[in-house]
């Protein structure tokens, strides 16, 4: 299905504007941006240029205040709390700079969990996941027992096991150090490369954008 | 609650009428026990005294004590003095009641002093059942186990022989008292004026009593011989409101004549002396009040309060001129109603030995 | 939100605790105004060897043989249809040591004995009387009292009055019950050289009789009130524990800084004391209220459990507001005592996790499972060798403890093995984070499983004792009216009228005696022989042919208290003093005689009177045809003046004494239900205080794919199945703690034992109850979760705009 669509992801006229303070302060003022299939995208931005926003506002984890976003034939701006929550389940996959695993599961059951919710386990995806993410020796450990970089792997993993049609990662290397994050950002290129879903990267690094397909760049609420 | 029943002793000597039932009340001078004397006998000059009934109590009358207090000395020569004193107070005049409903109630006081110790005893008792009482004949004055005791050898005039008995948590004492001479009246034939405005006793004493028996302090017993002298007074009226304590001395002179002396202090500073001169036949002459030099030495501090435990006393018409001197000056009687009672000692024109009280300091 | 936690925590527990500490306090007092005015159990005594009065000539015999002793006269009398305890004293001899006795102060002595003298009651009897002051009230044969005066240290239904007076009013001229012995002047002289040895010298207790009956009743309080007080301190260790974790990363900063760990401490227990002090008063404050909301209560169960007076007025001293405060801030300070000793040890850097949660957890719980399994040791230890009340109670608290202390462990096992059953993702997290959130609730489940386990104790003993009672009630109570004569000619002039009376079907005369055997006061029973008794009293254990044996007097049946005491069953023998001599018994029967603190020995009546000659027979049962009872009471009170306590029916008896007995057990369940209200508290602030740290970990479960509400759900499920386990554990332990109750507490503190039995239906009622607590307090928490805007949940993940 989504091999089929020409674009993934279409965001238009995006806008958010939050209080804070008393102070109306627009953090998106129109923002426009198409993925196509397979594509993979960086997004970078000055600080509080509101890349984290628009992840967020992809991901249906918070609603925009005007414009569209397309998921597919999908329009995430106008689904209900469930539908953007089963949305994310079936369709998206999330890594946050937090890694955001759950604690109280061990690694196995953090790599499968999303996609048992979904519904979509797949045996040998599964498996190689955890071959191509090397995390073969640590499956029976918790989160709180890994290293940032192997967080993040785990989280990859949990991200891509339910094969979702678009990967939304926010910060995924700020916590890491330049030597994992580049390990990290190439073995992510190659896992969606082998996944077939398009990637969107938020990234304060040029470096690291350099390496994906295209790079945009959010600026005063909005992408050049 | 016995603490809070407190009788007052010679205190009414005047007729200081003198149950006051709290320290409070004693505190708060006497005044309040001035307003009556309803219902209760009169005392009137010309009374006939008959001995022996007027040994016994005389219940139609407010108050009333039987007071011994004895100047001895024991085998090895030590000065020692002891108290018995019973004490009745009627709280309603007659009729008497029977059983628990009669009006009288009993105090006790017993004190032993020796020169470095004073030690007392109080207790009290309702009339009616026995606890305590008065017989005339033969003789019997008795709270609890304390008694002064005659027999059928006592002669009614003398009240003598008589046995004596107290016993404290930390003495006892024992004593056969012995006189070959008849009470004495003392005042106006017994009638004793205790001021200008009327107030008066009936009143007689034992001054001739010889001593003999056993003193006991912490369970070590010692013999004594010596002196004793008792006071016999009952009266309904109280003391003149204005008057706020009392010094009274009984005083064996060596040359066996004895003397009696007393002072009512006033609040206004006046105070009312008197006294009666005894002499060793029996005879008595009473001493007018202008007759009598008595000078307190400067108090010192017992128990709290001021007292002159030394005394100098003149009395010109019997060419007396004499120091006292107590033995234990710390003889403070911490009971109900506390007073200074104890032995004294005196020289100077005439030497003896005697007892001196000292109240409302 | 700890702030609140922790100020909730330590009110409750100070607030309990000073609570049932102020009912204590208040009881004592009482029974120090009974005991002063009793004079007996303070003082010595000098009693008649028989128990009879004696002529006070004895009394002015000893006071002249040196013996400081005071006399007593003692009675009952009827006032405005109400019996009063009249008691003669004489106030001039009376020793200063009797206590705090009714103190006749200046001019009142005089008013007290001479005539028409004065009756002293306490406000409460005045009240009672609804009399005034200074009124002189007729008893009951027409004799007027003197006047009235209100003597605040009394105790209620005891009347004052001078010996004299108590003589006249008694109509016992001349004599005396008892002699108060003080301190001697000098060495009296030897009793028997006094009295022969017609009196007994009886040495004072150095607590009173009431002091004594009730340290079963207020040991039960107190135990309530510490387990209160523990629940209390449970709140405040895991919300101080809470706060202090949350305060790690600013303590770092402040060590970094230069701040030295002794400093921080400081600090920190200075701002623990002062938040303990706001505490500890307001805990106090609400203390007061328990108390005084309690009190009736108290003083009802009190009444009748052991007919002991304690006025309704709550009156409070110094030393309770120093001591509740005291409490509040050791409390808080022992709660806090580990997350000190944490911020005195800190690193200035944060370690690298040694060991997963799941292992941290095991240890722990291995750890507390071994505490746990000692405290059990000492349990039994205490079962098989403990022979006392407090061994009886320290039985109960260890087991609590222990199964408390196990509790998590339990859990643990049992979740695991829901883990390993979980197929679908969800469930396999539901247990894994029921697991995790183990150690965040387990003291509040604790404290959840002690409520229940005590409440389920408590209510199966309560039910237990109900229902044996009104069994043995039915059987005590055989006969259809009850009269009771004010002396003997009454009596025999009733018997006489009754006999004239056709529905009368039977005349069952009943007596009471009183003697002592080891230097305890025993009641004699007399029975009546008569078929019915035969049938229905209420017989535990009995010999053969044990009605015949007691006919010609010589067997008894021996009350089940008794029994105990003196360790004595059937076949054995008893010696009791009687005034012709001792009377030897066979104890032929053990018979259950609730209720009552004395020991009793059931007895032919004729062979009693023959014994005791001056018993009086003025008890009287009727077997009556059921119809005729009405008129028949009715005709009794118009032809004898017979009040409502001489005459009444059974139904009325058993309603009274069903009353006495519900109101028995009126605190406890009183204080079941704040215990349980703690327990409540302490779940809903543990659930309040690990809700926003659950945030973080509910966050992720929401990106991937969860909505809030279905995440609530599985919250509320959580919460409400881990207190379901808690409580389903609970009931065990609570019949066990039921089982000591009845089987060792009760047997210790009052001398009955009971059958044991189990209610499934109170059971079920308690579960629901306890799942309605754990429910709403669960609620909350998940109700803002549900609620959460996303934007607060999307704060977990945003590190910038």
């Amino acid at each position: 299905m989504a091999e089929r669509s020409p674009i993934v992801l279409s965001v238009r006229n995006l806008t958010k504007t939050y209080r804070s303070a008393g102070e109306q302060i627009s953090v998106l003022r129109g923002v426009n941006l198409t993925v196509a299939p397979g594509e993979r995208v960086a997004l970078t931005g000055e600080s509080g240029s509101g890349k984290s926003t628009l992840l967020h506002l992809i991901a249906g984890l918070d609603a925009a205040d005007g414009g569209e976003i397309r998921l597919g034939e999908i329009l995430i701006s106008k689904l209900s709390d469930a539908g953007r929550a089963a949305l994310r389940r079936d369709r998206l996959g999330l890594v946050f700079q937090q890694f955001n695993l759950v604690p109280s599961l061990n690694v196995e059951d953090n790599l499968a969990f999303q996609a048992r919710i979904a519904g979509r386990v797949d045996a040998a995806w599964q498996a190689e996941l955890i071959e191509r993410l090397g995390l073969a020796g640590l499956l029976k450990r918790y989160p709180e027992q890994l290293s940032g970089g192997q967080q993040q792997r785990v989280a990859i993993g949990r991200a891509l096991a339910a094969r979702p049609v678009l990967l939304l990662a926010d910060e995924p290397t700020g916590n890491l150090d330049e030597a994992t994050a580049d390990d990290f950002v190439a073995l992510t290129r190659d896992l969606v490369a082998r996944t077939g879903c398009s990637f969107l990267m938020v990234t304060h690094s040029t470096r690291l954008a350099a390496t994906l397909d295209r790079h945009v760049t959010l600026h005063a609420g909005l992408i050049n | 609650m016995s603490g809070e029943l407190k009788l007052s002793r010679r205190a009414f000597a005047g007729g200081l009428a003198g149950v006051v039932l709290s320290r409070r009340a004693s505190a708060q001078g006497f005044a309040g026990l001035g307003e009556t004397e309803t219902g209760f006998a009169p005392v009137v000059p010309g009374k006939a005294f008959s001995f022996p009934a007027d040994h016994g109590a005389h219940p139609d009358f407010r108050i009333e004590w039987w007071y011994l207090t004895a100047n001895l000395v024991d085998t090895k020569g030590n000065a020692c003095g002891l108290q018995w004193t019973l004490f009745r107070q009627a709280m309603q005049p007659s009729p008497q009641r029977e059983g628990w409903a009669n009006q009288q109630v009993w105090m006790g006081h017993a004190a032993v002093t020796r020169a470095h110790t004073h030690r007392f005893a109080e207790v009290f008792a309702r009339g009616g059942v026995g606890q305590a009482g008065v017989e005339a004949k033969p003789f019997a004055a008795w709270i609890d186990a304390w008694v002064m005791k005659g027999s059928e050898q006592t002669r009614d005039a003398a009240l003598a022989p008589v046995e004596l008995k107290a016993a404290g948590p930390d003495f006892s004492y024992a004593l056969t008292l012995e006189a070959d001479r008849p009470v004495v009246l003392q005042g106006e034939a017994g009638f004793s004026r205790k001021s200008e405005r009327g107030q008066a006793s009936y009143y007689y004493s034992q001054p001739f009593f010889r001593a003999r028996g056993s003193l006991t302090l912490d369970d070590k017993p010692v013999e004594v011989t010596g002196k004793a002298w008792m006071d016999r007074e009952w009266s309904s009226q109280p003391l003149a409101s204005d008057q706020t304590g009392w010094d009274w001395f009984a005083l064996h002179l060596s040359s066996g004549d004895k003397l009696m002396l007393y002072r009512l202090r006033q609040s206004d500073g006046h105070d009312y002396p008197f006294g009666n001169w005894i002499f060793e036949d029996g005879r008595t002459r009473q001493i007018s009040g202008a007759d009598i030099q008595l000078k307190p030495k400067t108090p010192i501090e017992i128990a709290g309060r001021k007292l002159p435990v030394e005394w100098q006393i003149a009395i010109p018409s019997f060419g007396l001129s004499i120091a006292c001197k107590p033995l234990n000056a710390h003889a403070w009687n911490g009971t109900g109603f506390s007073y200074w009672e104890g032995p004294i000692s005196f020289d100077g024109s005439h030497t003896g030995v005697g007892y001196l009280e000292m109240t409302g300091y | 939100m700890q702030l609140a936690t922790l100020l909730i925590g330590l009110i409750s527990a100070t607030a309990l605790w000073s609570g049932v500490q102020a009912i204590n306090q208040q009881a004592r007092n009482a029974y120090d105004r009974a005991a002063a005015t009793f004079g007996g159990t303070r003082t010595a005594v000098l009693v008649d060897r028989n128990g009879a009065t004696f002529s006070q000539s004895i009394f002015v015999n000893l006071r002249r043989a040196g013996w400081p002793v005071s006399p007593v006269l003692e009675g009952r009398v009827q006032v405005g249809g109400r019996s009063f305890r009249l008691l003669g004293v004489e106030p001039v001899t009376l020793p200063p040591q009797v206590g705090n006795a009714p103190s006749i102060v200046r001019g009142a002595l005089q008013s007290f004995i001479t005539p028409p003298g004065e009756t002293l009651v306490a406000r409460e009897t005045l009240s009672d009387l609804h009399l005034a002051e200074g009124t002189s009230p007729l008893t009951s044969n027409g004799t007027p009292l003197p006047p009235l005066r209100v003597q605040p240290e009394l105790v209620p239904d005891v009347l004052v009055v001078d010996i004299g007076i108590a003589q006249h009013i008694l109509n016992k001229a001349g004599e005396l019950s008892h002699l108060l012995v003080g301190k001697a002047q000098g060495k009296p002289a030897p009793l028997e050289s006094v009295v022969g040895d017609k009196l007994r010298l009886v040495q004072p207790n150095a607590e009173t009789e009431l002091d004594r009956l009730t340290d079963s009743f207020h040991l039960n309080l107190t135990a309530f009130g510490l387990l209160s007080f523990f629940v209390g301190l449970f709140i405040v260790n895991s919300a101080i524990g809470l706060a202090f974790e949350q305060r790690l990363p600013m303590l770092r900063t402040l060590r970094a800084c230069g701040a030295s760990a002794r400093l921080l401490n400081t600090v920190l227990v200075i701002e623990l004391v002062t938040l303990a002090l706001v505490a500890g008063v307001a805990g106090l404050v609400c203390g007061y209220f328990i108390a005084a909301s309690l009190l009736p209560d108290v003083a009802a169960s009190l009444r009748g459990l052991y007919g002991a007076q304690i006025p309704g007025q709550l009156v409070l001293r110094a030393e309770w507001w120093f001591a509740g405060i005291a409490i509040s801030v050791l409390g808080a300070l022992a709660a806090a005592a580990t997350s000190l000793v944490k911020a005195l040890r800190l690193p200035v850097l944060a370690a690298a996790q040694a060991y997963a949660w799941h292992e941290a957890q095991q240890r722990w719980l291995i750890f507390q499972g071994a505490v746990a399994l000692a405290v059990f040791g000492v349990a039994l230890a205490l079962l098989v060798y403990g022979n006392s009340l407090i061994a009886g109670f320290g039985l109960l608290a260890t087991l609590m403890l222990g199964a408390a202390l196990i509790l998590p462990a339990i859990l643990e096992i049992i979740l695991k093995l829901g883990q390993r059953t979980a197929r679908r993702p969800l469930a396999a997290w539901f247990w894994a984070d029921s697991r995790q959130q183990l150690s965040g609730l387990s003291l509040a489940l604790m404290a959840l499983l002690l409520a229940l386990a005590v409440n389920v104790g408590v209510s199966t003993m309560v039910e237990t004792f109900s229902r044996t009672f009104v069994t043995w009630l039915n059987g005590r109570l055989s006969a259809d009216v009850y009269i009771s004569a004010s002396d003997n000619a009454q009596a025999i002039a009733i018997r006489n009228w009754l006999r004239q009376r056709p529905e009368v079907l039977a005349i069952l005369a009943g007596a009471r005696a009183e003697t002592h055997v080891a230097n305890q006061p025993i009641e004699l029973l007399g029975l009546p022989d008569h078929p019915l008794y035969r049938e229905r009293w209420p017989l535990l254990q009995s010999a053969p042919d044990a009605w015949k044996r007691l006919l010609p007097g010589e067997a008894a049946f021996i009350s089940e208290q008794l029994s105990r005491r003196l360790n004595l069953g059937v076949g054995d023998r008893i010696a009791i003093p009687a005034p012709g001599g001792d009377w030897t018994l066979d104890i032929a029967g053990i018979y259950a005689d609730y209720g009552n603190p004395k020991g009793q020995l059931a007895v032919n009546i004729a062979a009693l009177i023959r014994r005791f000659p001056d018993t009086p027979q003025t008890r009287l049962g009727l077997i009556v045809a059921p119809d005729q009872v009405p008129p028949l009471i009715a005709a009794l009170r118009q032809q004898f003046g017979l009040d409502d306590r001489s005459v009444a029916d059974q139904a009325r008896v058993k309603a009274e004494s069903l009353r006495i007995f519900n109101r028995t057990f009126a605190v406890t369940a009183a204080l079941n239900t704040f215990t349980l209200a703690v327990a409540g508290i302490a779940l809903l602030t543990s659930l309040l205080t690990l809700a926003n740290s659950r945030l973080p970990q509910l966050a992720p479960l929401w990106a991937i794919g969860v909505t809030r509400p279905r995440l609530a759900a599985i919250e509320l499920l959580k919460t409400v199945s881990v207190a379901l386990l808690t409580a389903l554990l609970a009931l065990p332990l609570g019949l066990l703690v039921a089982w000591c109750l009845v089987a060792i507490v009760n047997v210790k503190a009052f001398g009955w034992r009971l059958p044991f039995h189990v209610f499934p239906l109170q059971l079920f009622e308690l579960l629901v109850v306890a799942m309605a607590a754990s429910l709403v307090a669960a609620l909350l928490p998940v109700v803002r979760l549900a609620r959460m805007q996303p934007a607060n949940l999307v704060r977990i993940f945003a590190n910038e705009r």
